[in-house]
């Protein structure tokens, strides 16, 4: 008897409270930060800019506007934030002048690349050379791409397959520091890397 | 003559619109249990390094969960019992502009977005079957009530 009444008030709290509505909870960013999100519904518009807003939309579409918090979070999206796939992270390593050698300072920074790709699921990279702004265009297009197939080799040699790595070169379009012509700038000479 | 050259170009703009809707849209990076990725009526078992096309749908077991890289570097991870349609994907990585528009039609997922909300907030779109959302970034979580399909 009591059995039936706690499973009727299971059910109950189910269709009213839960399953009927569609939600939506803002959260906050690893770094603390948190975004916007505009939620529409037919019974009208609400902006979540706040850690843990939430808004349930009923199936008619009327938003009700309330706090989550991250226990409620944790209990009922604890599995869909754990599959999460890794998030994706940066390098930038540097030239010699002129060369596609590495400098002394970014060879481990490579080797950390290497690990941090080999150790991805289907891990997917990309590679994008740069130059400064000494020389001619058309050899800083060549350099900048001879750069990022530098990167490209050896992630090839940590065993990420050729299909997943795209390489290009943009030559001394794309300055990290703007400077005039022929101007030799160690932070222009590098290859952007992401790793997702 | 002439005739012949707009068929040419008709047969062509179809060819280009099938490319475009066989957009690569992302990476499968985790799955757990069952997952399975429908593409015009295929069914594919998910695994890590399984593509998503654009016009893909995702559905998860009551075991399953899964998580998925796109293009941009947007996450998204469903939990079990989920169903998700990614209805538009396009993506420009030297500009990063790009569009986004994906239905959860039931069940959870969660979000992280990417280099195009960056670029072109308005551009990305998460839609349930009651609600809309306009993500300006980054991360939430949305749930689409079961109302049994």
């Amino acid at each position: 008897m009591e059995f039936a009444a706690i499973a009727l008030a299971v059910i109950l709290y189910g269709i009213f409270s839960h399953d009927s509505s569609d939600r939506v909870v803002l959260l906050p960013e690893p770094d603390g930060k948190v975004g916007k999100v505009v939620v529409k519904a037919a019974g009208g518009e609400r902006l979540l800019d706040q850690p843990y807003a939430a808004a349930d939309v009923s199936g008619r579409g009327a938003i009700a506007a309330r706090s989550a918090d991250a226990a409620e979070v944790r209990n009922r999206y604890g599995s869909t934030l754990a599959a999460q796939p890794r998030r994706p992270a940066s390098y930038t390593v540097y030239f010699v002048s002129g060369s596609d050698e590495l400098t002394s300072e970014s060879k481990p920074v490579l080797e950390q690349v290497k690990q941090e790709a080999a150790g991805r699921p289907a891990a997917e990279v990309t590679a994008i050379g740069h130059t400064d702004r000494v020389g001619r265009l058309e050899d800083n297009d060549a350099l900048s791409k001879m750069r990022a197939e530098v990167v490209r080799g050896a992630l090839q040699e940590a065993g990420i397959p050729a299909a997943q790595i795209e390489s290009a070169g943009r030559g001394e379009r794309e300055p990290m520091v703007a400077t005039a012509d022929e101007v030799a700038e160690p932070k222009n000479r590098r290859v952007e890397i992401n790793i997702r | 003559m002439r005739k012949h050259i707009y068929i040419a170009l008709l047969a062509l703009g179809f060819a280009g619109a099938t490319l475009a809707d066989s957009t690569e849209a992302g990476t499968v990076k985790t799955a757990k249990g069952t997952v399975t990725v429908e593409r015009a009526g295929q069914k594919i078992a998910a695994a890590p390094g399984v593509k998503v096309y654009a016009a893909d749908r995702v559905l998860t077991g009551a075991d399953g969960t899964v998580g998925i890289t796109l293009r941009d570097n947007t996450l998204l991870s469903a939990g079990p019992n989920s169903t998700l349609a990614l209805d538009k994907f396009a993506f420009d990585s030297t500009t990063h502009a790009g569009t986004i528009d994906a239905t959860l039609k039931r069940g959870t997922l969660s979000v992280v977005s990417g280099k195009i909300a960056k670029a072109s907030p308005d551009a990305v779109t998460f839609r349930t079957p009651t609600t809309t959302l306009g993500v300006r970034g980054t991360e939430f979580v949305i749930e689409a009530a079961d109302r049994g399909e």
